[in-house]
């Protein structure tokens, strides 16, 4: 099941045309995601930070999934170390997404760095969908640095202006996060094993949300990729 | 420094602490085969969670509304072969065109 097929007519050139098709991708996910910065940077002042403290959010703690969490605690008149914790909670995953991604990215100077910085759900996801190692780091680094723009771009629009700025759910990009990581996940459904693992890992962080506190339900779900993986091999592979 | 201030410093550090973490990992611990067979599939996992929440869920809820229709446009679209973008914007128009109508 894959998605793209390679177009080998047009070989020529020096880069592969399944990097420049999973850059184009990442360009995408950017200005998709980075969109919904709009509505980041809209709450975040609506739930009483300042423009400065939003944008030190947006560029500093960079992943969206801790960003919202942390503004809904402090909107919800929760404590500012109850909102560092909440943020916390959420940014587990991105630990998981390094002991993914190490193998394919540099270690060491200051792109370890970058590496590190930019490591989120979008770019982890399109550098997961990558064939070989030089789509894998592409696709990180295109997803990583276009969401990074974007979203920051967004995040300030959203703080200045957000009262004057349609939801953006109302465009439907709520409903566009998730298409796009099911159409990350695709290309990886290939054996029924993986289908398996990405159906009880839905039903597992489905099952968990109304009990767990929110970022729990997804690190509920990576152990049923851990249970598979730990566990003897049967077989068939 | 109020104390809003220290907390938004000091969990975006904490937050960069996270992602470095991963990446500290010696190189041979991730190459012996569960660990490697694990980090393989744990994408899978997260990936069909994160599309579970992102569709299904609002906080700590389950609401299933115009996302879900949504989702399965893009499913439709997938098993059309068609490219990404194609279907990330054919799950953000249904997704706006049902709100638009009111039926979801």
């Amino acid at each position: 099941m894959t998605s793209v097929s390679p177009n080998l007519g047009h070989a020529g050139g020096s880069i592969p045309d399944g990097v420049r098709t999973i850059r184009r991708t990442g360009f995408a996910i950017g200005v998709a995601t980075g969109l919904y910065g709009i509505s980041f940077g809209a709450l975040a002042t609506a739930s009483g930070l300042d423009v400065w403290q939003a944008m030190v959010l947006s560029a500093v703690m960079f992943t969206g999934g801790s960003q919202f969490a942390f503004i809904g605690v402090v909107g919800g008149g929760g404590s500012a170390l109850g909102a560092a914790l909440a943020a916390a909670l959420l940014g587990v995953r991105n630990t998981l997404y390094g002991l993914i991604l190490a193998p394919s990215l540099p270690r060491t100077g200051w792109r370890s760095v970058l590496r590190a910085h930019l490591t989120i759900d979008e770019s982890a996801a399109l550098a997961a969908g990558g064939r070989d190692e030089a789509e894998k780091r592409a696709g990180f680094w295109a997803a990583g640095v276009w969401v990074f723009v974007f979203w920051n771009l967004f995040s300030l629009v959203g703080a200045l202006a957000g009262q004057f700025v349609a939801d953006p759910a109302a465009w439907g990009l709520d409903a566009a996060a998730a298409a796009a990581f099911l159409a990350l996940l695709w290309p990886r459904l290939r054996s029924r094993d993986a289908v398996a693992i990405a159906v009880a890992a839905a039903f597992v962080a489905l099952l968990t949300t109304p009990v767990l506190p929110a970022g729990l339900p997804v690190l509920a779900a990576a152990l049923v990729a851990v249970v598979v993986g730990v566990l003897p091999r049967r077989g068939r592979r | 420094m109020s104390m809003l201030w220290i907390a938004v410093i000091a969990a975006s550090v904490l937050s960069f602490g996270q992602k470095w973490l991963g990446y500290q990992a010696p190189p041979d611990a991730l190459d012996r085969p569960r660990i490697s067979r694990t980090t393989t599939l744990l994408p899978i996992a997260l990936l069909g969670a994160l599309v579970a929440t992102q569709t299904a869920t609002s906080g700590t809820e389950i609401v299933l509304d115009a996302r879900l229709a949504a989702l399965g446009v893009a499913v439709a679209l997938l098993l059309a072969r068609a490219p990404f973008l194609v279907v990330v914007i054919g799950a953000a128009a249904a997704a706006a065109v049902l709100r638009a109508l009111g039926w979801a």
